[in-house]
């Protein structure tokens, strides 16, 4: 000891160092760029071959944006006005913009609806994706389906109004009742939410015409808008079946536990466009002969299944790791298993699982566009059907394709920036 | 089994009132794990007013006996009456217990996600459905206590060891229970911090709480329990007021772990 370390035997320090800035080798611009880019012989090759690639990108698309055509009507009037220089025959955009946003079919008059709902989702959302906005802002989250609803199918408002009403009534019912047994409470909502909305029906059967905005269709909904749609509706639906989903698999009573596995197990064995077909095609053998059920309506159940299967695979890594202690936490200061799972569970699992949710969130929006392979009008089925199918522009692929990208990349790449942003946001560890 | 009287002698222990009335009967109980016995006929008394410090060598079933008392482990045989109220499988009647009967751990348990103070107040919300207000004056008031008032808005990942086991103990007291039950509150702690928590723990014994502690902290036993549990293999060996049981253990197990934990 004493012979390696003769100076710490009687060594005393009697004053603090003071704090050095860094080396200016490892500061600035130079330093950066020799540690980020130029830190060895490899480095600066892969650097360099880094920068040809993307001149040669830059060289082969940026003449093709900046020398593309606008505003002719046909591919034929493109390619006359190109003349065999590089361009893209962008005019099938300016032209088409509407069919590729609402479907061929959506009435011209009516996009503004389309236009607000959109709008109004994004200020709807607010409150949920944004945890410091006031809470209260929440029942605009829960009226917005129904306005939303009304004003994408149109038809008159009762129905929607109904639908909240049930709700609203359902919900009460049950509170008033629940004091005397949960499973009272559940029927008396049951029974409020099922007469206001037969009740409703009856209503909207009988005034149609009250305060109505022109109906559409299902069939005649597409392009963009119904990407929109069935993302949103799935990915809101998916979340809280997730949810059950994942907590059913950790159930102590058997039944549940099975149901949940098995439903889990089953639907991601099986590719979703098979489930796309039988809400198409088998669905239809089940019900009642005469009874007409929402294609979309039907779409949106298959791919919701879908959806929430994976979701509650996420949200059981998040469950599972969590640590015993915090269950134990909450039952010993005397929650019930429900208030232990909203308030101490959840939020902590929720938050583990964050990146993996939005994983899902975005392969299912993105999965929309397989409703194209059932015939149906999204942008994809679009591009691939009436556009690519006309006279007009058969043969503009690039320009369709790279702006269906466009369109989802910015939506999933918002989605992206936003999970992170909410994950900082919920560190509470670090700060 | 015979219960010891307490007979204080020191100054601090003689303003503590034991009363006849019974926080905790416990009586022929036994547990196990599948197959394996773990608490063998546990019969345990604790009186209203009573600090009872139980110790053990790791894996004797301590914690396990103190989990059983708030239904977090459940017993197979035996009956468990915590202030007049037989404990059953029957979920509103454990809730119930859990409610009057606050629990410290080993690893704290705090809610990570919630501050100091929504840790404090959310059981009284939720549980005892006292408004959010009133809460939290209460959770200040036992935050005050514990000494942390200042660190109400943090999150828990942000004090110390000593100072989250702190909050821990507030959270329980927010409940106002009428039994604390004690899990090796400072083994997962530095020593430097071992200290705080105790003087916390003497504090509310003076106040007349009920505590049943799993601790090693043998100094603490000494000067504040009215009685000393020594277990093992699932039994309880010994037990005796402090004196008596530091100064002559009867059993040659007890003796053996005495030494062991006291000497060097
Ligand atoms: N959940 C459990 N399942 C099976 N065995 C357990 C479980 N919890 C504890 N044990 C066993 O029971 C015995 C007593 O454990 P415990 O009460 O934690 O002991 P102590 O707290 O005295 O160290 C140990 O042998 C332990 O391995
Ligand atoms: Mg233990």
């Amino acid at each position: 000891m004493a012979d390696t370390h003769a100076e710490s035997v009687a060594y005393v320090r009697d004053g603090f160092l003071p704090e050095r800035p860094a080396p200016a080798r490892e500061t600035g611009v130079v330093g950066w760029l020799r540690q980020n880019l130029f830190s060895s012989v490899p480095y600066t090759i892969l650097t360099l071959a880094t920068l040809w690639v993307i001149w040669q990108l830059g060289a082969a698309i940026l003449p093709w944006l900046w020398g593309g055509v606008w505003h002719v009507d046909s591919i034929r009037a493109c390619r006359e006005v190109l003349e065999g220089a590089a361009g893209g025959c962008f005019a099938v955009l300016t032209e088409r913009w509407a069919q590729l946003l609402f479907g061929f079919s959506y009435p011209s008059g009516e996009y503004w609806r389309l236009g607000v709902a959109f709008v109004l989702l994004g200020v709807c959302l607010a409150p949920v994706l944004f945890p410091d906005l006031p809470r209260r802002l929440l029942i605009a989250t829960l009226i917005y389906p129904f306005v939303a609803y009304w004003l994408i199918w149109g038809g008159t408002p009762l129905a929607a109004v109904s639908g909240l009403a049930g709700l609203a009534g359902g919900a009460a019912a049950f509170r008033t009742v629940a004091s005397r047994g949960a499973l009272l409470g559940g029927i008396a909502g049951l029974a409020a939410l099922l007469a206001i909305w037969w009740i409703g029906g009856e209503l909207a059967a009988a005034a149609p015409g009250f305060l109505a905005l022109p109906p559409v269709a299902s069939r005649n909904i597409g392009g963009f808008a119904l990407n929109m749609i069935l993302g949103t509706v799935c990915v809101s639906l998916s979340l809280p079946f997730g949810i059950l989903l994942a907590l059913g698999r950790q159930s102590r009573l058997p039944i549940i536990k099975i149901a949940c596995i098995a439903f889990i197990e089953f639907i991601r064995g099986v590719p979703l466009i098979t489930l796309l077909f039988v809400a198409n095609v088998v669905l239809a053998y089940f019900l009642p002969p005469g009874t007409t059920f929402d294609l979309i309506l039907r779409v949106v159940i298959m791919i919701t299944m879908f959806a929430s299967a994976y979701i509650a695979e996420v949200i059981r890594g998040g469950l599972a790791a969590l640590p015993r202690g915090q269950y134990e936490a909450a039952d010993a200061l005397g929650l019930d298993y429900w208030q232990a799972v909203r308030l101490v569970i959840l939020p902590q699992a929720l938050k583990i699982s964050i990146p993996g949710i939005v994983n899902v969130a975005v392969g299912l929006f993105k999965d929309t566009t397989l409703v194209s392979i059932i015939s149906m009008f999204d942008v994809v089925g679009m591009i691939r059907g009436p556009i690519l199918a006309s006279t007009e522009w058969n043969g503009v692929y690039w320009e369709l394709y790279g702006f269906a990208a466009l369109l989802f990349f910015v939506t999933c790449y918002g989605i992206s920036q936003y999970s992170q942003w909410l994950e900082r946001r919920l560190a509470t560890d670090t700060r | 089994m015979p219960i010891p009287e307490s007979e204080s002698k020191t100054i601090d222990r003689s303003q503590m009132q034991v009363s006849d009335e019974v926080a905790i009967r416990i009586a022929a109980m036994n547990k196990w794990f599948g197959n394996f016995h773990v608490l063998r006929d546990i019969d345990l008394t604790v009186h209203k007013g009573e600090r009872i410090v139980i110790c053990g060598p790791s894996g004797s079933g301590k914690s396990t006996l103190i989990r059983c008392i708030n239904a977090l482990e459940e017993h197979q045989e035996g009956t468990i009456t915590v202030d007049g109220t037989r404990l059953s499988s029957d979920l509103k009647n454990i809730d119930h217990i859990r409610s009057e009967v606050g629990m410290v751990f080993q690893h704290f348990n705090l809610f990570p996600h919630l501050t100091i103070l929504e840790n404090c107040t959310l059981a009284p919300i939720w549980v005892r459905k006292v408004p959010k207000r009133e809460a939290e004056e209460t959770a200040m008031h036992f935050l005050e206590k514990v000494r942390i008032p200042d660190q109400a808005r943090k999150y828990p990942g942000q004090l110390s060891g000593g100072q989250q086991q702190r909050v821990a103990i507030a959270r329980s007291l927010c409940m106002q229970p009428r039994i604390m039950l004690f899990d090796e509150p400072t083994s997962a702690l530095d020593p430097e911090m071992i200290k705080e928590v105790l003087d916390t723990m003497i504090e509310l014994a003076e106040e007349g709480m009920t505590m049943v502690c799993v601790t090693h902290e043998m100094g603490f036993a000494r000067s504040v329990a009215n009685r000393v549990i020594f277990m093992d293999h699932g039994q309880i060996v010994e037990q005796n007021a402090p004196d008596a049981f530091f100064g002559a253990p009867q059993n040659d197990r007890t003796k053996l772990f005495l030494s062991q934990i006291l000497g060097h």
